[in-house]
């Protein structure tokens, strides 16, 4: 059971699905930060108010609906729409517009997780900004402050020291979610994990072990979060 | 047979695949998921009390060994460990359960075991995925109880104490009606979460909603209006669910007990 | 007179590496009032929740009628703890129970009475401690004075022999403590025996048989009112009873 061998040339192959899972991981995490602080923002701050309602559908959507059924419906279903959209388009002499909507693995994924959890972050930020005493903009304002230089200054820093915590426990779950990427195809930790052990029929041993580089991820990620969460603490500033 | 006519919604939704077979083979498959779902929040309900108990009131080993439990079943993603309990532990599994079965153990818990796996101890897809999500559920539960407990004065342990209680009788009649009623909230969201988790159960073959959509999507190539049909079959669910959670929480609810904004939820 | 009805016997108590409690003794005989005062974290609340072992002793036992507690053992500590009422500063009401399910629901779970007649009695005590028409109010809708004499009551249920008072009316708002004071006032002149620590030192002044005052976990006097907190008399406990009336205005 402990041929040094087999577990060389495991971990020889997790590694290399684990380079994928980081490659996902990582762009899904900035945007969705990204598009959270920028959704965010305007929910919270209610301005520009034409946004604000397509934003709260958009969110809507993408929590209350099943992160497996998004990607789906993403990577298998729009394929459907580029089909009907191609001979359409090549009839009417444009180029085929339809392969916008043909994804790959890897772009599928990576939209979709960027965009779910933009939507998650997204409600940490409005959160916390609606935490923030109004007292304080009316404070910023009387002392000249504009309103960008209020959100800039005073704002923003309180906000996401709010957000911090919650902000952190969705990056967590997308580093978790990420081995839904192997239903899309994508050849990821989790896809590696499951040809080795069907090549090497030893199923056990296969995915403890890439389930502990999923443990490892996160807890490595749980404790940056921690340490910048202390980095940045604030006396008696709770987290609202 | 002009372009414009290939641009036809019926190309789309026609209704090829709305048999009323079909209609059935869903609905049935949205039976599995809440039979699944009651299954694992369950699991994840007992195990989740029994744990948040130890780690407020136990012994500090006992307290130490759930973190580690529930360090490694929120680390691990939901689709590693199906794949572990379900192609690596399910033979380890199935021996002990029918080692199980022909020892001396009381009549109940065999007919328990039998119900869960079938007279011959094995482990089907349906049983395997309760198991994975209730000890994933049971995780994340004892967190939501663990704050619960810790928020209610040790004052009031105190008192049911001299009062003559003993601290089992203290946590039963005392602790725990108040634990489970400030918990509804964020147990509603746990609910909702698990829904969303349960259809990666399909990866082993539970034929639960995800698996139906999935499997009528590829023989039509359908595959759009399927999967947004899915989407909308777990949103249903989830909402209704959601909804009776919040009707609960109103009905049990007492003055002063932990006011929460229910308006927050979903 | 007759032989003590609770007697404690050289209680020591070290918590968090500090020693509170440093062999104290003390005992009350039926129909006492005695009061324990003294600067805070002297030991007062600590040793009265050793005397119903909720904190077990280091060394040291409490008899009760004869009985010895340590004898009794860990298991058979609730039937000790049944024939000892206390209330708590903090009233500890359970949150989640109307006011007469928390006089009743120790006598359905502890003495296992049937449910009607535990609301029967959980109706005289409430009625005892006037509090007869807010039966079925929760803890959140009482004031803090009312709490408390529902947690008299709910002590008061058990048919305790003894009473332990750990500053029932600290917590109070002063046009509460009243109220409360005339309670425990009248549970006296009914005969119950009771051990009270309070910063009520009039109160001490004229009903009790004993004032004992307690400092770094000593007893170190003990004695009547009458002589203890005699201004005149050097002694610590009238000096600290002059620095509180001074600070609360004296009553």
């Amino acid at each position: 059971m402990f041929e040094t061998e087999f577990y060389r040339l495991l971990l020889a192959e997790l590694n290399q699905g684990f380079w994928l899972s980081v490659k996902i991981i990582v762009p899904s995490a900035t945007f969705g930060l990204v598009i959270g602080i920028l959704v965010g923002a305007v929910r919270g701050a209610n301005y520009p108010r034409f946004l604000v309602g397509p934003l709260n559908a958009y969110v809507s959507l993408f929590r209350g609906t099943a992160l497996l059924v998004q990607l789906f419906v993403c990577y298998y279903g729009l394929p459907s729409i580029g089909n009907w959209l191609n001979p359409f388009c090549e009839a009417q002499g444009l180029p085929p517009l339809g392969n916008f909507f043909k994804p790959t693995a890897y772009q599928a994924s990576v939209l979709i997780f960027s965009l779910c959890s933009g939507a998650y972050h997204s409600e940490y930020i409005r959160g916390a900004i609606l935490s923030i005493k109004r007292g304080q903009f009316a404070a910023a304002r009387a002392l000249g402050f504009t309103k960008a230089q209020t959100f800039r200054t005073i704002i923003i820093p309180q906000a996401v020291r709010r957000a911090w915590h919650g902000c952190g426990n969705e990056v967590i779950y997308l580093i978790k979610y990420s081995s839904l990427a192997f239903l899309v195809s994508a050849k990821e930790l989790t896809a590696v994990a499951m040809s080795v052990s069907n090549t090497y029929f030893r199923f056990t041993e296969t995915f403890f072990i890439a389930g502990l580089y999923y443990l490892a991820l996160v807890t490595v990620a749980t404790w940056l979060f921690h340490r910048v969460e202390k980095a940045w603490a604030v006396p008696g500033f709770g987290r609202g | 047979m002009n372009s414009l006519s290939t641009l036809s919604l019926s190309s789309f939704f026609s209704t090829g695949p709305f048999t009323w077979d079909t209609v059935t083979f869903f609905l049935g498959g949205m039976g599995l998921t809440c039979l699944l779902i009651i299954g694992a929040l369950s699991l994840g309900l007992v195990l989740g009390l029994a744990m948040a108990s130890f780690q407020v009131y136990g012994p500090r080993w006992s307290g130490l060994l759930v973190s580690l439990y529930v360090w490694f079943f929120r680390g691990v993603p939901i689709l590693v460990l199906m794949f572990l309990f379900y192609f690596g532990l399910a033979s380890q599994l199935e021996s002990l359960i029918q080692s199980w079965l022909r020892s001396g153990l009381p009549a109940p818990l065999k007919s328990l075991l039998r119900f869960c796996f079938g007279a011959r101890g094995s482990v089907s897809p349906f049983a395997c995925a309760v198991l994975v999500l209730g000890l994933c559920s049971a995780a994340y539960q004892s967190q939501i109880f663990r704050g619960a407990m810790k928020s209610i004065p040790s004052g009031q342990f105190m008192a049911a104490k001299a009062l003559g209680m003993s601290s089992f009788q203290a946590v039963r009649v005392i602790i725990l009606p108040q634990v489970l009623r400030i918990s509804i909230p964020a147990w509603s969201n746990e609910y909702s979460i698990l829904l969303k988790d349960s259809g990666i159960a399909f990866v082993i073959g539970t034929m639960e909603t995800m698996a139906r959509f999935k499997a009528v999507a590829s023989s039509t190539y359908y595959y759009l209006s399927m999967y947004i049909l899915a989407g909308l079959a777990y949103f249903v669910i989830t909402w209704i669910g959601v909804r009776l959670l919040l009707a609960l929480y109103d009905r049990v609810r007492v003055p002063g007990l932990a006011e929460v904004q229910s308006a927050d939820i979903l | 007179m007759g032989d003590p009805i609770l007697e404690v016997k050289n209680i020591s108590k070290t918590l968090g590496g500090k020693l509170i409690l440093n062999d104290v003794s003390l005992s009350l005989n039926k129909g006492d009032l005695k009061v324990l005062i003294g600067p805070s974290g002297g030991g007062k609340s600590t040793l009265l929740q050793c005397i119903n072992f909720l904190h077990y002793p280091d060394a040291g036992d409490v008899l009760l009628e004869g009985f010895s507690a340590r004898e009794m053992g860990r298991r058979n500590i609730s039937a000790f703890r049944q024939e000892i009422g206390m209330i708590f500063q903090d009233f500890n009401l359970f949150d989640h129970l109307t006011a007469e399910n928390n006089v009743a629901v120790a006598l359905r779970k502890v003495k296992k009475q049937p449910k009607k007649a535990a609301l029967e009695r959980a109706k005289i005590e409430l009625a005892r401690v006037g509090l007869a028409d807010k039966g079925g109010l929760y803890p959140a809708q009482l004031s803090g004075g009312q709490k408390q004499r529902v947690s008299i009551a709910r002590a008061l249920a058990m048919d305790p022999k003894v009473m332990l008072l750990d500053e029932p009316t600290s917590a109070l708002d002063p046009e509460l403590i009243g109220e409360v004071l005339k309670v425990i006032a009248d549970l006296s002149e009914s005969g119950m025996t009771m051990l009270m620590a309070t910063h009520q030192i009039g109160f001490a002044r004229h009903l009790t048989t004993e004032v004992i005052f307690m400092e770094a976990g000593r007893i170190t006097e003990a004695g009547p009112p009458a002589e203890l907190l005699n201004p005149d008399k050097r002694s610590r406990a009238a000096d600290f009873c002059a620095k509180l009336s001074e600070l609360m205005g004296s009553n």
